[in-house]
């Protein structure tokens, strides 16, 4: 098992003519993902590493039948791409774009919650279910198939602590980037819902930082619902209030999302919180050994 | 990009909500001509920032005089760290009650979110939560009329008034979305014989969504390498340390902070060279790190959609051109790593792998 997306999953590329989309189809498919299908609004017909290219959504899903898809798509034309792919039908959408604004991020939230998809992002690595599929932006080298469930905020820390476990000889089973952006279709609470319930994943791994209070929210959920151990580690201990550090959500305004009242919340609920990203890997030992 | 208050109020008449009649001044002739045609006044001082009041940053003026007097104390002043450059010369308003309203971004819910309170003109963390209506909208409806009715029920607002109330909400939602707002702030919605009108106004627009609100005047609040690196689309912010730092992704970058942080070092700035930065942003971004005179740089790539060859080629490039005259630390592991670290290796220069011991290096270093 895995969650989200596995071996059956077939994969549409969104922007799949542009830098980044021709760049990473070509990662997507070294890595085993089955593309079956490419859209560029005005670049239909040609083929992408050997994937054909549609204009439209609707003309690439009634030829291929796709159940997930990725975006490539400049930011101000994600909203677009994204209503477009929920109206077609698919289900499982990922947004790598970054920089959307904020009121198209909720717009196309709330269109996926009346369509029962979910949206991972924006401004996210994407999801990958190692060994079997791959639908995002980070080096898969580092994701071998393994009994840890990895969940995160940001994308290269995330990289860094599953290079630090597969180091460790422990690889993952699905890793879930949640996205950069203030507003985020998924929260850990909703990952880690999934995760406690597949049955490939032993431990869980958060990767949180300061900002919101999703982690505290993702806190107060694993008090009451979860039995499988998990373990957080949280950036942004150093930060200045009222700095927003590069992410929307990371910044510590009015008191709120502060590291501090973070880790209290997840070591209340018996979450080991690492003090160093590659701490991460020697906690896991613990509960896999 | 927070808005200072007139251009906040300029806003909210565009959308047909009242504010007092008013004048934006730099000088204090200007204020006692301003007030001649506006009358009794109240002076307050353009700065993003709040507690104004408390920091003497309002006064009240019965003449022309008294409004020369009081502008020219006002322009002098250094408010939250912003000095005053700009006053609004506004007509003193008739207060029969005081209401608080916003509407925010609620990140958590994804929702927007209308804040309002009959307890305003105070600020929003003193009133007891009792007394706060919160009630989120949800986005694929937008604010119904429905829904404002029910909000002046919850407020308690009857009759005449909840219509007034109703309309006002009605046009600060629409303002909210067209113009990509994160936040906008009444505070006070002051009830005047018998209208509303926007006494003060917080506004704040989505950064990202600039791009289609081109009209809107650019308010920098940044300090001039932040503006530069900005520009350069590059997410930078000062810090008061020594070591430099570079890094990909803003966990990443914060991260790096931390461990910097962990074993005795100060970081001089949080910099996120951003996903799939190319060789030219990188090289600029590297410059920018040197005009700020550090003791060390340390850059910490993890490559994703950032290619550690182009980070590498980036680097070789700024070394060519100019003269790296600090330590510079360097880590690179990830996407096209072997291509990345043979480029180093070619102008002399070795990479660590783990993030510990680049951090540990560049603290060493710095001294």
């Amino acid at each position: 098992m895995a969650i989200f997306i596995d071996e059956n999953t077939r994969v549409m590329v969104q922007g799949i003519t542009g830098n980044q989309g021709t760049f990473h189809t070509k990662q997507m498919l070294a890595y085993g993902t089955n593309i079956v299908a490419g859209v560029s609004p005005g670049k239909g017909g040609r083929m992408v590493e050997k994937i054909p290219v549609y204009d439209t959504v609707e003309s690439a899903f009634l030829e291929h039948k796709p159940d997930a898809a990725i975006l490539f798509v400049p930011a101000p034309f994600a909203r677009d791409g994204v209503l477009e792919t929920l109206s077609a039908g698919i289900k499982v959408i990922v947004v790598v774009t970054e920089g959307i604004p904020v009121h198209d991020a909720m717009d196309m939230i709330a269109m996926a919650r009346l369509s029962g998809a979910i949206v991972v992002g924006p401004n996210t690595f994407g999801v990958i279910s190692s060994g079997k599929c791959k639908l995002g932006i980070m080096p898969h080298q580092y994701y071998v198939q393994g009994p840890v469930g990895v969940v995160a905020r940001s994308g290269t820390l995330s990289y860094e602590i599953v290079a630090n476990l597969k180091e460790a000889g422990y690889g993952t089973s699905t890793a879930v980037g949640l996205g950069g952006d203030r507003v985020v279709g998924l929260s850990f609470t909703d990952v880690i819902r999934e995760l406690e319930a597949d049955s490939e994943t032993e431990l869980i791994v958060m990767v949180g930082e300061i900002g919101g209070t999703a982690e505290e929210e993702a806190a107060h959920y694993i008090k009451n619902n979860v039995k499988k151990p998990v373990i957080a580690y949280l950036a942004g201990k150093s930060a200045p209030p009222g700095k927003r550090m590069g992410h929307a959500g990371a910044i510590i305004e009015r008191g709120q999302g502060t590291f501090q009242a973070k880790v209290q919340a997840l070591e209340s609920a018996g979450v080991r919180v690492a003090e160093l990203p590659f701490e991460v890997s020697y906690l896991a030992k613990e509960f896999l050994d | 990009m927070k808005l200072y208050e007139y251009m906040g109020k300029d806003l909210l008449a565009g959308f047909g909500i009242t504010i007092p009649q008013g004048k934006v001044v730099c000088h204090p002739q200007e204020a006692a001509s301003a007030f001649k045609e506006i009358g009794p006044a109240v002076i307050k001082t353009q700065v993003l920032t709040g507690k104004r009041g408390k920091a003497g940053g309002i006064a009240f003026v019965n003449n022309p005089r008294e409004a020369q007097n009081e502008a020219g104390r006002l322009l002098g002043m250094t408010i939250g760290g912003f000095k005053v450059e700009r006053l609004l010369v506004e007509s003193k308003l008739q207060i029969d009650r005081e209401l608080y309203l916003a509407i925010v971004l609620d990140g958590t819910l994804r929702y927007p979110v209308v804040l309002t309170s009959t307890r305003g003109g105070m600020d929003i963390e003193e009133v007891p939560p009792e007394f706060i209506v919160k009630y989120p909208v949800r986005p694929s409806l937008g604010l119904q009329p429905f829904m404002a009715r029910e909000i002046c029920r919850r407020l308690d607002l009857k009759a005449d008034l909840a219509k007034e109330f109703s309309t006002v909400l009605l046009k600060l939602y629409r303002l909210f979305k067209e113009r990509d707002a994160e936040l906008v702030e009444i505070n006070p919605l002051v009830l005047s014989k018998g209208r509303f009108i926007a006494a003060d106004a917080k506004v704040t627009i989505d950064d990202d969504a600039l791009f289609r609100q081109k009209d809107l005047v650019k308010v920098e609040e940044r300090t001039d390498l932040e503006k530069k690196a900005h520009e350069l689309g590059l997410a930078f912010v000062e810090l008061d340390g020594d070591i430099a730092v570079m890094a990909n992704g803003a966990g990443m970058a914060m991260a790096t902070l931390d461990m910097i942080h962990y074993y005795g070092g100060r970081p001089a700035n949080f910099l996120d060279a951003g996903g799939g930065a190319g060789v030219e942003q990188t090289a600029q971004a590297l410059e920018l790190l040197l005009a700020t005179k550090p003791r060390v740089i340390m850059i910490n790539i993890f490559g994703g959609i950032t290619r550690c060859d182009d980070v590498a080629n980036a680097f070789a490039k700024v070394k060519r051109e100019k003269n790296i005259n600090v330590p510079v630390v360097f880590r690179l592991v990830g996407t096209n790593e072997e291509a990345g670290r043979k480029i180093l290796d070619d102008i002399g220069v070795s990479a660590y792998g783990t993030m510990r011991e680049t951090a540990q290096k560049a603290v060493e270093l710095a001294g």
